[in-house]
């Protein structure tokens, strides 16, 4: 038996008043890519964002490597944070940067690589997400779809162990959503683990090793994508897959 | 060709070396100023509560209070009081420069608050302490945003600086007033000094807004 | 003992009559200016191409000239022509001048950011010309203008320690005749420092309370 890479445990967060996370676990093995799906406010991109702390959790643990994480600790926190990938729904280039230069800052600013070394790495990743002739390029010059591949490209330039995708593709254009869907495919089969929550429900069945239906802060149900959304356990489960696949289209 | 004419002409050699002593003195203080004012403006934005309240309490005061009052302070009081011995030149840029530190903190503040909440999110997940994502990814950005603040900030600064010559500061002002006691053409003169001083902020406005598109980035607005 | 005493009778009764000699100047020059303000920034929008440039003259001459060497063209410069000021003519009249034309820029601002749709819309529904700019330009230029001309006071007030420069002894100028008589330039510019504080904090807490009085939901002030 394996031990998971990731490991979490009853993460928890109120927002005065309103709790929006109600005790969440998860538990991934390398290689895997859980697909979190839910309505909006569910709680999926707080919980990814308490994932790496970028939101504080009040209460639960995260464990990577089967080591636990104290954020208190600064300097534990920050590496952890190179292991674990960020991408945002709404991209978050360095707006005063280049293609290029928003995949090498990492590199050269917290893994201290030197910019040449990092600019010869930065220059592969962009290469591998398909912009190698758009690197000297800002932000504001490329389109929606071109930007989340240079995020990408940036997690990537940090060796994550382990990816967090929060909705990458519900800020883009639905033509330009492929592109992003290619990039992420081909993560996937070099074995990336990840977690990713998103509303593109065909994709995520054709890909995910396992869904999880969140609603209300809570983990609702998870499992294979068949047994989910052609055999679901729970109502709530089933009312969902029904609405959204009306909306898409898809499947 | 008239008296005064001729007073002016025979005068502005000698005011226009008193232009350098004002450019001096407001780059001095406009460096001065930003120099304290940046890491004012951070730690206003970043700060916990006592920070947040020490910065304001000082940008209070220091806005509160005629430049000529502080002029004063500075020179004749806490320079005597302290046992230090400054020229009127660097008291005239220390006080300007501390004056223009709390209207450049403000400033600062202001590009750092309308920079998207994401770009520190962003430095965070790649593993960034909040001191590296502040100094590579918010500062470069916010100074950028600043530059048409700093440019009606060094207009205002060169115009105050003509205030600096009630402490003997041998600059443009001063000049003019000195050669119109002895020639009695005071209107010229100090209508000619008015002049070069409109010159100055026009060629400085001109410089900034160079600088502005040097360090222009694709898709950064003026405003 | 002896400082309490010096205080008592020399300094509290020069720094008051010198606070009252500030007001004085501020009060008038804050009027006036706001006045001339007013009248020249309606004139640089909506006026003939003469008096437009007219007024832009003005306004650039008196905001890129600095306040000092303004007062002192009044003061030392005018009996050139033969006219001769007071130092607190000189000073109210230097500080309306200039004070004017800054507000007339906030003004400017402030009718040029009204959008045309809403003059449209008036003159459709058969506003007169009067009528209109009292009911719909007025009231949201009004709030466009204000914090920068309030603003503007509250540099009116600080610079109104320009005057000693040109002889009128106010607050400042009691404070530097004080100072030099008895050495005390520490305590005696601390104290006239914490007047100018407490009159530029109490107009900005006024300019604010007015400002929230006036403040509409969605409509946004210029902020400078």
């Amino acid at each position: 038996m394996t031990s998971p890479i990731l490991r979490i445990e009853n993460l928890s967060k109120k927002y005065g008043q309103r709790e929006v996370l109600k005790g969440v676990s998860l538990e991934v093995e390398k290689g895997d890519l859980k697909i979190l799906i839910g309505p909006s406010g569910a709680g999926k991109s707080t919980f990814l964002h308490c994932i790496n702390f970028l939101v504080k959790p009040d209460e639960g643990h995260v464990w990577l490597d089967n080591e636990e994480i104290h954020p208190a600790r600064k300097r534990e926190l920050y590496a952890y944070r190179q292991k674990v990938g960020m991408i945002f729904q709404d991209f978050n280039l360095f707006d005063h940067l280049t293609a290029f230069e928003n995949v090498r800052i990492g590199l050269v600013k917290v893994k201290g690589i030197g910019k040449d070394a990092a600019g010869a790495r930065a220059a592969q990743e962009l290469e591998r997400v398909g912009l190698k002739e758009h690197m000297q390029k800002y932000p504001s010059q490329l389109s929606g779809g071109q930007k989340q591949r240079v995020s990408i490209a940036r997690a990537l330039a940090m060796d994550p162990e382990v990816m967090l995708l929060d909705e990458p593709t519900s800020a883009l254009d639905p033509e330009l959503i492929g592109e992003v869907h290619a990039v992420i495919r081909d993560l996937g089969k070099s074995g990336m683990t990840m977690i990713m929550a998103t509303h593109q429900i065909g994709f995520a069945s054709s890909l995910a090793s396992e869904i999880i239906f969140m609603e209300d802060g809570r983990i609702l149900e998870q499992g294979t994508p068949s047994k989910i959304f052609n055999d679901p356990d729970n109502s709530r489960t089933r009312e969902f897959c029904s609405k959204i696949t009306d909306l898409y289209g898809e499947r | 060709m008239p008296e005064s004419l001729v007073a002016v002409i025979d005068a502005f050699p000698y005011l226009l070396q008193g232009s350098l002593v004002t450019l001096a003195v407001v780059a001095g203080a406009l460096s001065f100023g930003l120099l304290v004012g940046a890491p004012l403006a951070i730690g206003q934005v970043y700060g916990g509560a006592l920070i947040r309240r020490s910065v304001g309490l000082y940008v209070w005061f220091f806005r509160g209070i005629p430049l000529l009052v502080f002029l004063f302070l500075f020179y004749f009081g806490l320079c005597t009081a302290l046992g230090i011995n400054l020229s009127a030149f660097t008291v005239a840029i220390i006080v300007l420069g501390l004056i223009s530190s709390a209207y450049q903190s403000q400033i600062i503040r202001g590009a750092i608050q309308s920079l998207p909440e994401g770009q520190l999110k962003a430095a965070r997940a790649l593993g960034m302490s909040d001191i590296k994502a502040i100094v590579n990814i918010i500062i470069p950005q916010a100074l950028r945003l600043s530059i048409p603040g700093f440019s009606n900030e060094y207009s205002i600064l060169l115009k105050d600086s003509a205030v600096t010559y009630a402490l003997g500061v041998a600059e443009i002002m001063a000049r003019a007033h000195f050669v119109a006691t002895r020639t009695y053409h005071h209107f010229p003169l100090y209508f000619a000094a008015g002049l070069i001083f409109m010159i100055l902020t026009w060629l400085g406005v001109k410089v900034l807004r160079l600088l502005e598109d040097r360090v222009r980035i694709p898709g950064y607005s003026h405003n | 003992m002896e400082t309490l005493l010096y205080m008592q009778t020399d300094v509290f009764p020069a720094l008051l009559r010198g606070f009252g000699v500030s007001i004085r100047l501020i009060v008038p020059s804050a009027l006036v200016g706001l006045a001339i303000g007013i009248i020249v920034g309606v004139l640089r929008v909506y006026g003939n191409s003469f008096v437009k440039i007219a007024a832009d003259l003005y306004a650039g001459l008196f905001r890129g000239i600095p306040l000092v060497i303004q007062l002192f063209i009044w003061y030392f410069g005018l009996p050139y022509f033969k006219i001769f000021l007071s130092p607190f003519a000189a000073s109210v009249l230097g500080f309306s001048l200039c004070s004017g034309a800054y507000h007339s820029e906030y003004v400017r601002g402030a009718l040029l950011s009204i959008k045309r749709g809403q003059m449209l819309a008036a003159e459709s529904l058969g506003f007169s010309k009067i009528g209109m700019i009292v009911s719909i330009i007025l009231p949201q230029a009004v709030r466009r203008a204000l914090p920068g001309a309030g603003n503007e006071i509250i540099y009116l007030i600080k610079y109104s320690s320009l005057a000693y420069m040109i002889t009128c002894i106010e607050l400042t100028g009691e404070g530097k005749i004080l100072a030099s008589n008895s050495f005390r330039f520490t305590e005696i510019f601390l104290t006239v420092g914490a007047c100018y504080l407490l009159m530029t904090s109490v107009a900005a807490i006024i300019l604010a309370k007015v400002e929230n009085h006036l403040k509409i939901p969605g409509f946004e002030q210029q902020r400078t």
